[in-house]
């Protein structure tokens, strides 16, 4: 027979209003199997524990409910109490008559009825749970950073000199992400080269940080503390270990009319090429498609069709036959850094809701560039050497106008969000614009300025009070392309009048948008992420580095659009996380997960098609001789969750939840 | 397969040359037209200034009207015509308590079954017919005219890129003449105006014109008896108030017709007020002919 | 929730909700950027531009934007329409706008804009189609605008481009029933 202690809860008015407690408390007291029931005004309060323990000490109690609020509010709090007085935790149990019952009922007899049901309920769930232990899982004490922009180099460094291992995935031939490409920044006009470059080298050279460029993560399991990644290293097509990064490829190559994409487009690039001279690190890649030796391949050409690259190398690093490599790590933390894209203005779209601007041109008149392309120009390393020329004809423009919210807050176009950092940006590009061309006049359409951050708002009243920019209050409707201009159709609502420039340069600030692949990149994490892609955070206010994945983090533009202030705030926020993690030795889990009963699994594996988790494993069942007799299904304690999918499925009813088995809540069920 | 015919109240006045082009047309190329019987008009503009009811339920009778007939498709060669009858047929399909207002109305059964096509996506679809039966009218520089009714609202008339609209190019490129790239062909040449603000009206349709005789057009092409009305008949007061313009404006069919070597006659080509006999393409045919006719 | 989803405003007396029901427009989702103006082919010579006439709607000045003669340069070419980042469909604002103006008081229309509609809808009722040259004849009787240029009449009837008697429909009763059943649901007389 049991010996259970009921404790019922009034929790000041909230359930006393509606229930009668003390009626409560008196009717499950008379319950076979319940040897002691008591009252009490705030049963999560010091004394109200109290209570609990001191029935457990003076009689032997085996079971505990509490019949009060949900579990997820206090739950925790009786398992504690329970625990401390030598009882094992899982054998507290909480009745909800708040949420359940007081809060949502109004007739107080029928409200106690109700109230009493649920303690049945429990008490009789309680007679049949077992104790059980938490489990305990090790910490690999390495992260995977996958993206290696500012957000990720910022995160893997924190990390590293935090004591962690990192290993740190960046897809494209060099670390250094969007920052690479700007000219200077704001809210200070810094040089953005100058501060990357440092924290690139930094990352490359430290020794807990191991840097895969030009790779990609193929394939994730695991959980926290316990992750498998498969990473694959795409072919370079030279060896990594003989190159030295001289350059001698790259002179000799004969294509050299590759528009580069560090450039945006306006500039050119070789074939055998490093996206820029400070990559990191500095080797080169072929890219395969404009190579003629590969072309020739293609088609099937006998004959080598060039190859000189290899010729000139003086250390024989250039290898065409190298293939795409794979690399398994074990890491106990991932942080996702992968940042962002900008809204194409050309016709063609990547999402199927975006819809483009054919009323600004689709991206088909010459001299209407975007934000990034005005970066390229106006850096020193850039295409024009840090001169102002529009791409059409070269010219230095005289009337240049910016647009700003091109994709952001335009839900028609298929974004409804504002990109944040634009605003910014276009007080910028007027300020370096006024820098490089002093007769220069430059026009911003705007619909609202938003500059809240440190010295934000003063820099774009810098832009408007000492550096000249005029700011047009209104949207443009048209560009045209005229003559050897390109007329702007815009409006002034603040004047009420319709403006028309004559411009020799249009800047299109378009949105933020996140990184394509970024849904399949989710999809293999478990991480949720929002309807444009945005991977989400597990709480908006109180865990913004966390995702709702445990054990994975998030860092910087993939998140939602951020400037670098934000993003490298987040990366050491995430990497304060990690390391948080990793000050541990292990990991404790609770305990309701599923167990199969190895001896009646038929292994028809029903269970590991249904579960959500990929925690059912097969294991093989041997005789003492080792021959192999069945293949049963296992759970991965780690990997479960404590869904129950599997229980509801099993044909023979051999998996079960701990803690809910089904002989538990069918007791339960009876008793109501 | 026989095409439903709306052929609105211009295309029996003022806009002759446009249903005579047309039916020859469409005679030669093998599409045979079904004329919606005792159709009425689509309310034009008037309509739906004034009531959004009435302008729905008047285009809704001749869809209805269509279904009876048991007509799958009805092509409105008058892109205002057209607009209305997709505005109607797109109105009766979403907004179900107008439709239920104006089912009564019609006095017929009506499921709302009848496709709506304008001339430019009918023409779209022969370009392989017409490319094979033309002689090129090399050395043709035209600007293709959409004006707003055709391309606007995008999700009611359904047709082609809203901003950039490719299917009149397509059409005129094959009859071998050389569509011109320019700004001006979505903008609205006011034809709503043209009686009540005329002065309006003659400054858009010069800005178009000029627009497009800048970019090196001979002749503009249109598909909308009003916007041929419009730059037609009022390009003189246009010319009036700066350069000459001297652009013929001629309507897709009669383009076709051309490149098919049709009769200059039985196209129209006579009836414009700008003479396309600058064209030179069939000098002698195409002056101006005196006819008046007592039945519209 | 899109921004061009319909709001419940049922009760809301106000001239946005009045333009609410009666076009089902949710005048409160216009911030006001201006691409309707900025784009629009009459904006030049309209006292008051699309965005304005929105704003007039949503400060619920019901007299000063049903009496602005702006409503009536409208062409609805729908470029505002078509480029309204929010979706608010300015264009069908301004014809709902017309039809209360309408509604309210006929003399709101500007003479010419005005006898020109009245003109026309009379033609549609009284033969089904519209007969041009009665039209213009109508037209300049009800503006008393006698010696505008019209339709260039005589350079029309040379080039066989005007018709001289009208041509009725079979269907003219079912037509001018049309009329009869709108002016019904709208609770008075279409003018025509
Ligand atoms: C025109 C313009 C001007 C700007 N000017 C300023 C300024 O002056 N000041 C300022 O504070 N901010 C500025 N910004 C914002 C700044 O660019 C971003 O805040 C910053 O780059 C975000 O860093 P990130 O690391 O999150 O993303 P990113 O810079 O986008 O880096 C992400 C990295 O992840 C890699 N990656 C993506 N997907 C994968 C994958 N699946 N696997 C592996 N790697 C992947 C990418 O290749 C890239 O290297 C500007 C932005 C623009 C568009």
């Amino acid at each position: 027979m049991s010996r259970i202690g009921v404790f019922v809860c009034h929790c000041g008015e909230n359930i006393g209003r509606t229930v009668d407690c003390a009626d409560v408390a008196q009717s499950l007291g008379e319950l076979p199997g319940v040897v002691h029931a008591a009252d009490y005004k705030y049963m999560c309060s010091d004394p109200g524990q109290q209570l609990v323990k001191q029935a457990i000490a003076d009689k032997q109690l085996d079971g505990v409910v509490v019949a009060a609020c949900s579990p997820r509010m206090h739950e925790k709090t009786f398992r504690r109490a329970c625990s401390n007085q030598g009882m094992n935790p899982y054998l507290c149990e909480m009745a909800n008559i708040r949420e359940h019952c007081s809060w949502i009922h109004e007739d107080r007899t029928k409200a106690t009825e109700k109230a009493i049901a649920l303690g049945r309920a429990i008490i009789e769930k309680v007679k049949r749970n077992q104790p059980l232990q938490p489990i305990r899982i090790p910490i690999e004490r390495r992260a995977l950073v996958i993206g290696g922009g500012i957000a990720g180099i910022q995160a893997a460094l924190d990390i590293a000199d935090g004591g962690g291992e990192v290993v740190l995935v960046e897809r494209e031939p060099s670390i250094g992400g969007h920052m690479s490409q700007l000219s200077e920044t704001f809210p200070t006009l810094d040089c953005s080269q100058c501060i990357l470059t440092p924290r690139m080298v930094e990352a490359y050279q430290h020794p807990r940080i191991k840097l895969m460029a030009y790779s990609e993560v193929d394939a994730v399991s695991g959980y926290i503390g316990n992750f498998n990644v498969k990473i694959r290293h795409k072919a370079r097509s030279v060896d990594d270990t003989k190159c030295n990064g001289c350059g001698e490829c790259q002179k000799v190559c004969p294509n050299k009319k590759i528009p580069s994409e560090f450039e945006q487009g306006l500039g050119r690039r070789t074939a055998i090429y490093v996206p820029f001279p400070q990559a990191v690190p500095n080797i080169p890649v072929i890219d395969r498609q404009n190579c003629a030796l590969f072309k020739g391949r293609a088609k099937g050409l006998k004959k080598q069709a060039c190859g000189k690259c290899a010729e000139v190398c003086g250390r024989q690093a250039v290898n065409f036959d190298q293939q795409d490599s794979f690399t398994s790590v074990k890491v106990g933390a991932i942080v996702v850094a992968t940042g962002y894209q900008l809204y194409s203005i050309a016709q063609k779209q990547a999402h199927e809701l975006l819809q483009g601007y054919g009323e600004y041109g689709y991206g088909t008149i010459p001299d209407v560039i975007d934000g990034l392309q005005f970066e390229r120009l106006a850096s020193a390393s850039g295409p024009t050497g840090g001169k102002i020329l529009r791409p059409s004809d070269g010219k230095e423009p005289k009337k240049i106008v910016f647009l700003s919210c091109i994709g952001s807050r335009d839900p028609a176009k298929g974004i409804s969000y504002c990109s944040k950092i634009c605003c910014m940006y276009v007080a910028k590009h007027t300020m370096l614009y006024r820098h490089k061309v002093h007769d220069g006049q430059a026009f911003v359409f705007y619909m609202d300025i938003r500059a809240a951050g440190k010295g934000y708002d003063e820099f774009a009243r810098r832009a408007i009070e000492e550096e000249g920019a005029i700011y047009l209050r209104g949207r443009v409707s048209k560009l045209e392309r005229a003559s050897d201009v390109v007329k702007v159709y815009g409006t002034d609502t603040l004047s009420g009048e319709n403006i028309v420039i004559d411009a020799d340069l249009v800047v299109l600030a378009t949105a933020m948008r996140p990184q394509p692949g970024i849904e399949s990149l989710a999809q293999k994490l478990s991480v949720s992420y929002d309807a444009h892609g945005f991977i989400n955070e597990a709480h908006p206010k109180l865990r913004p580095v966390e995702t709702n994945t445990a054990g994975i983090f998030v860092a910087g533009a993939c998140q939602a659009p951020r400037d670098i202030p934000d993003s490298v705030s987040m990366a050491s926020g995430a990497a304060t996380k990690v390391l948080g993690l990793f000050s541990n030795l292990e990991l404790e889990r609770e305990p309701t997960v599923a167990v199969v009963d190895e001896a009646g699994c038929a292994g028809c594996f029903h269970c590991e098609r249904v579960c959500p988790y990929g925690a059912v494993e097969h294991k093989d069942i041997r005789d003492r001789k080792g021959t192999l007799i069945r293949v049963v299904a296992n759970v991965n304690k780690g990997v479960c969750q404590g869904c129950g999918t599997c229980q509801a499925t099993c044909p023979s009813k051999k998996v079960e939840l701990q803690g809910f088995t089904d002989e538990q809540i069918y007791a339960a069920i009876s008793a109501l | 397969m026989t095409l439903g015919y709306f052929p609105g109240c211009s295309l029996h006045s003022g806009a002759k040359e446009y249903d005579l082009s047309l039916r020859a047309v469409l005679q030669a190329l093998g599409v045979e037209l079904t004329e919606v019987r005792d159709w009425s008009c689509c309310g034009a503009s008037s309509a739906h200034a004034t009531n959004h009811t009435l302008a729905v339920a008047l285009s809704a009778r001749n869809l209805a009207l269509a279904e009876e007939q048991g007509l799958a498709k009805v092509m409105a060669p008058c892109a205002a015509c057209f607009n209305r009858l997709a505005t109607a047929r797109h109105v009766m399909a979403h907004d179900e308590g107008l439709a239920t207002t104006i089912r009564p109305m019609l006095t017929r059964p009506f499921n709302n079954q009848v496709e709506v096509q304008n001339v430019v996506a009918l023409f779209k679809g022969l370009t392989e017919v017409i490319a094979a039966k033309m002689t090129p009218l090399s050395h043709l520089n035209v600007a293709c005219y959409y004006g707003c009714l055709l391309v606007r609202p995008p999700e009611v008339v359904a047709f082609d890129d809203p901003e950039m609209p490719t299917s009149m190019e397509a059409v005129v490129a094959a009859t071998g003449a050389t569509p011109v790239s320019w700004s001006k062909r979505l903008e609205c040449c006011g034809a709503g105006l043209s009686l009540s603000r005329t002065a309006s009206v003659v400054r858009m349709g010069r800005e178009i014109l000029a627009d497009a005789k800048a970019h090196g057009a001979q002749a503009v092409v249109v598909a909308c008896p009003m916007c041929h009305s419009n730059l037609d008949l009022r390009q003189a007061a246009m010319q009036r108030r700066g350069e000459p313009l001297d652009l013929p404006i001629l309507f897709l069919s009669q383009l076709v017709g051309m490149a098919l070597k049709l009769d200059p006659e039985a196209l129209g080509l006579g009836r414009h007020f700008v003479s396309p006999a600058a064209l030179q393409l069939a000098p002698a045919l195409i002056a101006p002919q005196p006819r008046a006719s007592l039945q519209g | 929730m899109s921004a061009s989803e319909p709001v419940p405003t049922h009760h809301d007396p106000s001239l946005s909700g009045e333009i609410n029901k009666l076009t089902g427009l949710n005048v409160a989702a216009c911030y006001q950027c201006g691409k309707c103006s900025a784009g629009c082919p009459m904006a030049a010579e309209m006292p008051r531009k699309p965005h304005q006439l929105l704003r007039l709607v949503q400060l619920n000045q019901r007299q000063a934007v049903l009496s602005d003669s702006s409503l009536w340069l409208c062409l609805t070419c729908e470029t505002c329409t078509s480029r309204c980042p929010n979706q608010v469909d300015p264009a069908r604002l301004i014809d709902g706008l017309r039809e209360l103006a309408f509604q309210q008081d006929p003399t709101l229309a500007p003479l010419k804009q005005r006898a020109f509609h009245q003109a026309f809808l009379h033609q549609i009722k009284s033969h089904g189609r519209v007969f041009e040259l009665g039209l213009v004849v109508d037209y300049k009787l009800k503006s008393g605008a006698l010696l505008d240029d019209a339709l260039q009449a005589p350079g029309m009837l040379w080039r066989g481009k005007l018709a001289l008697m009208p041509n009725n429909i079979e269907g003219k009763a079912e037509v001018r029933r049309i009329f009869e059943a709108c002016e019904h649901v709208a609770g008075e007389e279409i003018p025509s």
